[in-house]
């Protein structure tokens, strides 16, 4: 299955490649101001070293299941290690390097492409391991919980945002529910693969230098040794994520297909009764062509793409409340 | 789409297009790829105007075709996805050699394959072309923010030093009969990643003290490039002029 | 009298609470090579840190030249002072020789022809003209060394100090290096496990030891002390033979 990531030109339409374009420069461009802040002169060889070694780390595939393979993407790695702005712009980095220097993905794609692989995997992504926190123990285990779920939730939140900048702007006919199906359901595979490196990879980090994880700044000494995890946390917490979206949506549940519609046509998102005008003029018709229940499909979408929405915008609050209260002299 | 990229795409070659300043050259790629992507996709004649504009600048640039067309096989996962389109697709159907296929998935497949191969074409010939240190000089030229830059320097420095020391790692484990073919098995890459970062940090510590000592006060140097001149310029209005003319004429024609 | 580094009573501690130094005097005069010795942990490297200012002392102090080392002379003391780092891949840092060893004097204001200028005359001194427009990584062990140190002589020091300049060198590359040190006449601090090197370029070494200087001696009266050198985790290779002529200054 294919992996839409680092998408050529032409996977979207050009209104979105524009959109996405403009909201990826200016979140960066809040990041870039935000790592100035954050980590002064010394984010400079430390930024770059770490891009280096999340490209590194991107050059080595794994197997998840037969005939696929996925690779670490890093976002959220980098963002509990690092921060979120320095995390989102180190992914940046790394791919818009991968574009210019080595052809891999699409000029004209990299405003979905940063957007989708950088922003909302180290934004939503750290907003998840932050929200998982509170609920886990304050120790080294629970970190790494945290971390292995959050991870694995980034992988899926790109594929989701991917399949949303679908719905407004796809190219070929499509279905959107097809697409967001394949990339949701394919993505939660390798997220599996990233949710265990990046947490093992946080564990061996915490055991070596636990001064060096910015999710775990409040840790003392004493937390910092209690490395186990308990079991019935980590799954309860696990399943939790997994089934925000799943419990939600199924609340619309297919055997009420007109409750789903009135619901969807209550919030908005279709004109009810006669031609979906709202659909016409905003999402692709390609997108919602062929859709067995196009209300259904939409409301998942609605929904999923608020959650994600959501998720990344606490993260970006997060990253400017937490680069208020932090003591400059500490980082 | 990770392990294809372990080197550079540069081809060492003295053509006029190696010789143009990178941040003339980006301008033109952007314009190009920009004219590409709006084109509407009946207009088969202007993606065939574009393509042969390119087989032409693959000439001028000395690069072999069949070095393009190797590296395009980079989009390979994309354009199988983009064969299924026809047999997926909703829409009026049509048959052929006995098969129903869309007439809209077909237009769709072709959309996407055309736009992303002769994109990536475009990319290709700009890393073939152009080294990427002055992919970077080029950037910053072109106002990229300094900080930015800066952290994309260091990055391509220090990329070869870790993806050879994550290599080694990775021989070490392999000759200790280490080999990984589940996920189940990742801890002790995973492990080896985590202790990856810890040095990489703490060679990033040293390397900003090695700064320091060579008397740093937060301003990192700009890079020296030359400006590209006015034939250069002109040779990007050009292209660009040709790719855009067309893209509008499509457009509107349409 | 004061020499051109004067260390008196320093004390250091890492953050992990680790104490490293426990109290270092040394004195060094303009034009001397001394050699700096001692086991692994010492605090030699630790020491070589304070002289410019990357490190700052809980306790005493340090002055070079004259100057003392605190915040607002940094800028000064960076320039007098040239330190050659043990892992040359974290003092290449930019994309190609030229643009590091160009780095230090355009920090201290140097721009256009003289700074090209100083460059070229940097790399001269090391043998290294051919190594300007290659990106380091790319370079050598030897030729690695050999950029290193151009990149701290273009600032023009009073003093060097060298952590571990011959580990990793082939024995060519190493003899490349004694030559030319033994041809540059700022004063030299060599923190060494490489005994041999120590008694060619240095006639003075100083041996630490957990944190303090535990000997100050002439070199060839050191290396006649094999108690001495035990007790410090020091040993001459195998085979030995002291009758080469030492470098004196």
């Amino acid at each position: 299955m294919i992996i839409a990531m680092h998408a050529p030109d032409g996977f979207l339409e050009p209104v979105i490649a524009v959109v996405t374009g403009i909201i990826s420069v200016v979140v960066i461009g809040f990041a870039l101001r935000q790592s100035r802040e954050q980590l002064k002169d010394k984010a400079i060889p430390l930024a770059g070293i770490t891009a280096a070694f999340i490209f590194a780390a991107q050059m080595f595939n794994f197997p998840v299941a037969a005939g696929t393979t996925g690779h670490l993407l890093g976002g959220a790695l980098a963002a509990i290690l690092l921060g979120p702005s320095v995390g989102a712009i180190i992914v940046t980095t790394v791919v818009v390097v991968q574009a210019l220097a080595f052809a891999d993905g699409g000029l004209t794609a990299l405003g979905y492409n940063v957007l989708n692989m950088a922003i909302v995997p180290a934004y939503g992504g750290y907003a998840l391991f932050r929200l998982l926190r509170r609920v886990f123990p304050a120790t080294a285990g629970g970190v790494v919980g945290a971390t292995g779920i959050a991870a694995w939730a980034s992988v899926v939140m790109a594929a989701v945002a991917f399949s949303i900048e679908w719905l407004f702007g796809a190219s070929a006919p499509v279905a959107f529910d097809t697409v967001f199906g394949a990339m949701v359901g394919t993505h939660a595979l390798i997220g599996i693969g990233e949710g265990i490196i990046s947490a093992l990879a946080v564990g061996a980090v915490l055991a070596a230098r636990p001064d060096l994880v910015y999710g775990a700044q409040d840790l003392d000494r004493a937390q910092l040794s209690e490395s186990k995890m308990g079991m019935r946390t980590f799954v309860i917490g696990g399943l939790l994520v997994a089934m925000v979206f799943a419990v939600v949506v199924s609340q619309f549940a297919v055997d009420n297909p007109d409750g789903l519609e009135k619901v969807a046509a209550d919030t908005g998102f279709i004109a009810s009764g006669e031609e979906h005008s709202l659909a016409d003029s905003l999402f692709a018709d390609y997108a919602t062509a062929g859709i067995s229940n196009e209300g259904f499909s939409l409301a998942v979408a609605g929904i999923v793409g608020t959650v994600v929405t959501l998720l990344v915008v606490y993260g970006l609050f997060i990253a400017v409340r937490e680069s208020r209260s932090r003591d400059p002299a500490s980082v | 789409m990770g392990a294809g990229h372990s080197h550079a795409l540069y081809v060492h070659e003295h053509s006029v297009v190696h010789r143009m300043a990178p941040q003339a050259k980006l301008v033109a790629a952007l314009g190009m790829v920009v004219s590409i992507a709006i084109t509407p996709r009946e207009a088969v004649w202007a993606f065939a105007i574009y393509a042969a504009v390119i087989v032409g600048l693959t000439g001028l640039s000395r690069i072999r075709p069949g070095f393009v067309a190797v590296r395009l096989l980079a989009v390979a996962p994309f354009v199988v996805f983009a064969l299924f389109i026809p047999f997926i697709a909703t829409g009026e159907t049509t048959e052929i050699l006995g098969i129903t296929l869309s007439i809209d998935g077909l237009w769709g497949t072709w959309n996407i394959l055309v736009k992303a191969l002769l994109g990536a074409s475009v990319s290709i010939l700009l890393t073939a072309t152009t080294e990427v240190a002055d992919i970077i000089r080029g950037l910053s030229i072109l106002r990229v923010p300094a900080l930015f830059i800066a952290i994309t320097t260091f990055m391509i420095r220090y990329l070869e030093l870790i993806s050879d020391e994550l290599g080694r790692m990775r021989v070490a484990m392999t000759s200790r009969g280490y080999d990984p073919r589940w996920i189940s098995q990742a801890r002790p890459i995973a492990s080896s990643a985590g202790a990856l970062f810890v040095r990489s940090y703490e060679r990033g510590e040293r390397v900003h003290a090695a700064m320091l000592a060579r008397g740093f006060t937060g301003d990192m140097p700009m890079p020296d490039t030359e400006l590209a001149n006015r034939p250069q310029w002109a040779g990007v209005l050009l292209l660009v002029g040709v790719f855009a003319g067309t893209a509008i004429i499509a457009l509107v024609v349409l | 009298m004061s020499g051109v580094i004067d260390i008196r009573g320093v004390e250091f501690s890492y953050p992990d609470g680790r104490k490293v130094l426990h109290g270092v005097d040394l004195e060094i005069t303009a034009g001397e090579r001394v050699a700096i010795l001692g086991p692994n942990g010492a605090g030699k490297t630790t020491l070589a840190l304070h002289l410019n200012g990357i490190l700052q002392p809980h306790a005493g102090t340090i002055t070079v030249c004259g100057i003392p080392v605190v915040g607002e002379h940094y800028r000064e003391v960076r320039r007098m002072v040239g330190l050659v780092f043990q892992d040359t891949n974290d003092q290449l840092f930019m994309p190609t020789v030229r643009e590091d060893v160009a780095f230090g004097p355009a920090n201290l204001g140097l721009k256009g022809e003289a700074l090209d200028r100083r460059v070229d005359a940097a790399l001269e001194v090391v043998s290294g003209s051919e190594l300007a427009d290659r990106p380091p990584h790319h370079l050598s062990g030897g030729e690695k060394r050999r950029a290193a140190l151009a990149t701290v002589l273009s600032m023009e020091p009073e003093v060097l100090v060298f952590d571990e300049p011959t580990s990793g060198l082939d024995p060519a590359g190493r003899r490349e290096l004694i030559l030319t040190l033994a041809d540059l006449p700022m004063t030299q601090l060599v923190i060494t496990h490489d005994l041999p090197l120590a008694l060619e370029l240095c006639p003075r070494s100083v041996i630490m030891n957990r944190g303090r200087v535990v000997a100050d001696v002439p070199t060839s009266d050191l290396l006649d002390s094999p108690d001495v050198l035990a007790d410090n985790r020091l040993e001459l290779p195998y085979g030995f033979d002291r009758s080469g002529d030492a470098l004196s200054s």
